[in-house]
Parts: C-alpha cells; structure tokens; sequence
C-alpha cells in the first residue's frame, strides 16, 4: 500500500471541497473494498477523506410514501431495518444475501454501489486489465471467465458488477441522491452504473467530485410477491454466479406488474423492462416466465467457462418468478431452493 | 450507530502520522500511528494483542473479528485512524473477573476448536451473533457465522457451543 495523506471530512460541503482540491483523492467509508484494493495496490489515493462521521446514518420516510436511505446507514443496518423489512423485503433479502454479518456491520449503502468488480484479472497488477489499466487489454475474454458476464459486454470486459443489494435497488427502481461541485442531483438507478463499452474504467455516472448523499425509494415494495434467489458455488459467502430479483403485482391470478433484475451477470444489474412488460396481464405460471427469461437472455453470449450461465439465468429466472408468484420467496437462512 | 467524539482527524504534516485514542478492553491508548496501519495490526503488533489473528489480511476468512463500539467487524479491513475514539473488545477482553466469558466456556465443553486459529474470531463473531439476536435456527446461526471459516472444519461443535451460550444468555 502506497502511503497516503488521512483527512476527515467535517460536512458534505467539506468533503466536496477536499476532493475538489485533490483529484488523487478518493472518500472512504466503510473502507471493505477500498482498503483490500489498495493493499493490492490497485487503488492508489494519494489522499483518503473520510466521510463515515457525516451525519448521513438516517433512514427516513419521504412524502411519496417512500424511503430515503442516507448514504452512510450500514449494509446490516438497513437490512434488519424494520420499515425495509415490512415494505421492501426483497431490499432485506438481497443485502442478507451478500457478504458476512462482520462486512455488512461495515459496508455503507454509498459504498455498496461504488464498489468494483471482485474480476480476479482487475485485482492483479500483474496481468492485462482494461478496467483497471485502460488499453493493456482483458485477461478474462480467454481466460479463466467462470465468474463473467453473458449480457451487455464488449471486447474491452466481460467483469461483473459484485453487489446483491444492487439488484434489488434496481428492480424498486431508486434514485440515487449526489452532492459534488456543481451542487445536488438525483439519477435514476438504471442510470447510475454503465456498461463496459469501450470505457470499462468507469463503472458509473458520477462525474468527478461527486458523492452519494442517499439512496431514495419510491413507495412501491412488491412485499407480497417477491423473491432474491441467489446461486453460488457455496451456500453463503460467496459472490453469486447468477441472482435473480422479482417483484410482482398479482390480482386474480394475473400479473398486473413485473420487476426483474439480475445480478453476476453484466457489468450492471441487469434489468430488463421488454421481460417485465411481456409478463404483465399474463396469467403466473411457468410458460409465461419461460418467455420471460428467453426475452431477458436472448442476447446472452458465453465465453468459455461461463456458457453453463446461460441454462442457469433461464431457470433461476423461471424458479424466482415462481417463487414470488406464489408468495414463497427464498429464505436466506435455509437455502434449500423451493 | 453510536455518536463519538469527532477531533479533526487532519494528519501531522510533517511526518504524516495521525494521532489516535482508542479504549480496547476498557483500557484507552494514545498512539501515533502511520495512516496505513490496519485495526488488526494497531492490536497486533502496537498493544502485543495477538489473539485476533491475521488470517488472509482480505475480509475473507474472519479470524480478526472484533467487536467495535459492541459489532462485530473485521479488523483487517478498517484503519486504525478512522476509529479514533472507538471502544474495541478483542478475544483478551472477553473472560471477566478471571471468569471465562459463557461462549468460551462452551467451546471449551464442545469441543469446538482443533487447531484453534479461527477460534479467537469465532468467539468475538458469536458473542456478537448472540446480542444481536437476529438468529434463533440452527441454520439462520449457520448463516450468520458464514464469515468466520474454520479449516479444521469445527462447525458443528461451535454451533452447538453457540446454541449452549444463547440458551444461557
């Protein structure tokens, strides 16, 4: 780890100015990402500022019937919260979802959406990685690409986007709340992460400067039909190989409205509004949600290693709808998949 | 999350070390330290409290779980400056008044280690486990000890120490 200058941030303000000041820098919070990555010298701030003292740790009711989530509130925090796990339960599940109770007690919501890709080419100095060094090329594309992306890649990464609570974020379509140079601002969810494209070093549309302040929800929850499936090469504690998160509005057997989105898949939660809108006014069973996941896969592309992903989307799409049709979503506690 | 006291954190700029008061095991330090140095590392190798164990140095493995301000966290992966002010309890914190603290007592009566290197954060995770009270089935404890790993493969000694210590707690 390189040796760098440690600066506390005493408000918001002061923590856009210090980063105006110093475009080495870098704010830290919960640090689980940031200081692994820079014991592997893949971040190098030549300056921390550290933004976990600001007054950002409240999770408030908005006048829409929403949430507001302050951006320093605890992945743990927010996952036990009981107005999330009243109305928004598939937000407890998919947070319950990732990581360890120790990580969570630490990870702040603004640092679960900023955290880079666990793409074991962008975490070695040693080898290519345009994401990590733009124009050296991507060890995964033939390498070991298990863990990568089937949708939305390029030829420059085929890197995942890491987060389970992302997912579910996605699907309840927040808006996420930013302070930076240029004063407040709020961006759609769908629109804060990007794609690899030929720019894989940014993995979102924040422009320089710039901090999450909070994460707002709108008012719909789907907390009666709802699932986070998540599939892994262990039953905890692991990154997911696929996830599924659903959201269902069900009247007389019918789907009135679908949300789906799905993580380890692309450089992004991937949310697919052509899957949702083909399942609304259908009726729940099993051929509708196979239609679903076609639409929702019908551009994916494997790369070797990762080609079982594919079959594995289809049918943990098809088990999660299910699952939230039906009003069984999956425990995260005991895994067994029903 | 509970409010500390907030002094203004900017570095020596001379030598670029930050000064740092934290109370562990109800003891408080004043140390001067350099900003890289990790939690775990300010226990181990500045207070000679080596019974958090650096394991993978990733937050990966669990075996330097303490608890801060009374949550369990990985010590490898927070600095040590921005927990100025912090109340840290490690596993040398836990026996009180020269009596072992319940969950260590019941690792003890099942058996639950064999070389005894994840053990120390076993021991600090599960005391946190127990107060947060999140877990009440063998599987939701299972779940939420999942990030303390134990290559001996105790885990179903220290869940039956678990369940012994919630039962008494």
């Amino acid at each position: 780890m390189i040796n760098f200058q440690y600066v506390r941030a005493n408000s918001i303000a002061d923590a856009v100015n210090l980063i105006a000041d110093d475009p080495a820098a870098k704010f830290v919070a919960g640090g689980t990402n940031l200081i692994d990555l820079m014991k592997m010298d893949v971040e190098q701030p030549t300056k921390l500022i550290d933004i976990s003292r600001l007054a950002l740790d409240k999770v408030e009711d908005t006048a829409e019937g929403g949430l507001r989530i302050g951006a320093m509130v605890r992945n743990s925090d927010l996952a036990y919260h009981p107005a999330v796990e009243a109305r928004y339960p598939v937000l407890s599940s998919a947070i319950r979802a990732g990581a360890s109770q120790q990580l969570r007690n630490m990870a702040s919501t603004g640092g679960n959406l900023l955290q880079r890709t666990r793409c074991a080419y962008f975490y070695d100095i040693a080898l290519p990685c345009n994401k990590r060094t733009p124009g050296s090329g991507c060890g995964a594309l033939a390498g070991h690409n298990r863990m990568h992306a089937i949708l939305g890649t390029s030829d420059a990464c085929i890197a995942v986007f890491p987060s389970d609570m992302c997912v579910a974020l996605a699907l309840l379509e927040a808006r996420v709340h930013v302070s930076g140079p240029n004063g407040a601002r709020t961006i759609a969810f769908d629109a804060f992460h990007r794609l690899p494209g030929e720019t894989p070093q940014r993995d979102n549309n924040l422009e320089p400067g710039e901090m999450i302040v909070a994460v707002e929800l709108p008012s719909a929850g789907f907390a009666s039909n709802y699932s986070y499936l998540k599939i892994r090469d262990r039953l905890s504690y692991a990154f997911a190989l696929v996830s599924v998160g659903v959201g269902l509005e069900i009247a007389d057997g019918r789907i009135k409205a679908a949300r789906l989105a799905l993580g380890g898949v692309a450089h992004k939660p991937w949310r697919d509004t052509r899957a949702e809108a083909a399942l609304a006014g259908q009726a729940a069973n099993e051929a509708v949600f196979r239609q679903a996941a076609d639409i929702v896969l019908r551009d994916a592309r494997g790369f070797g290693h990762n080609n079982f992903k594919i079959e594995l989307a289809r049918r943990a799409i098809i088990r999660a709808l299910t699952q939230a049709a039906n009003g069984t979503p999956q425990s995260q506690s005991n895994k067994k998949i029903a | 999350m509970q409010q500390r006291n907030q002094p203004a954190g900017r570095a020596d700029g001379a030598s670029g070390t930050v000064s740092v008061n934290l109370t562990v095991n109800g003891t408080r330090h004043s140390l001067t330290l350099d900003p890289r140095t990790s939690l775990l590392d300010l226990l181990r190798e500045h207070l000679d409290l080596t019974g958090s164990k650096k394991g993978c140095d990733h937050g990966q493995c669990g075996a330097c779980t303490v608890l801060l301000d009374g949550r369990r966290v990985v010590s490898c992966l927070t600095l040590a400056v921005m927990q100025d002010g912090a109340n840290v309890t490690t596993v040398e914190g836990l026996a009180k008044d020269g009596h072992l603290h319940p969950l260590q007592q019941a690792f003890i009566d099942h058996d639950a280690f064999q070389c005894g290197y994840c053990t120390p954060g076993q021991l600090c995770s599960g005391v946190a486990l127990i107060a947060e009270g999140h877990a009440k089935t063998a599987d939701e404890i299972r779940e939420l000890m999942s990030g303390n790993i134990c290559r001996c493969g105790a885990y179903t000694n220290i869940l039956a120490a678990i369940q012994q210590a919630m039962r008494q707690s």
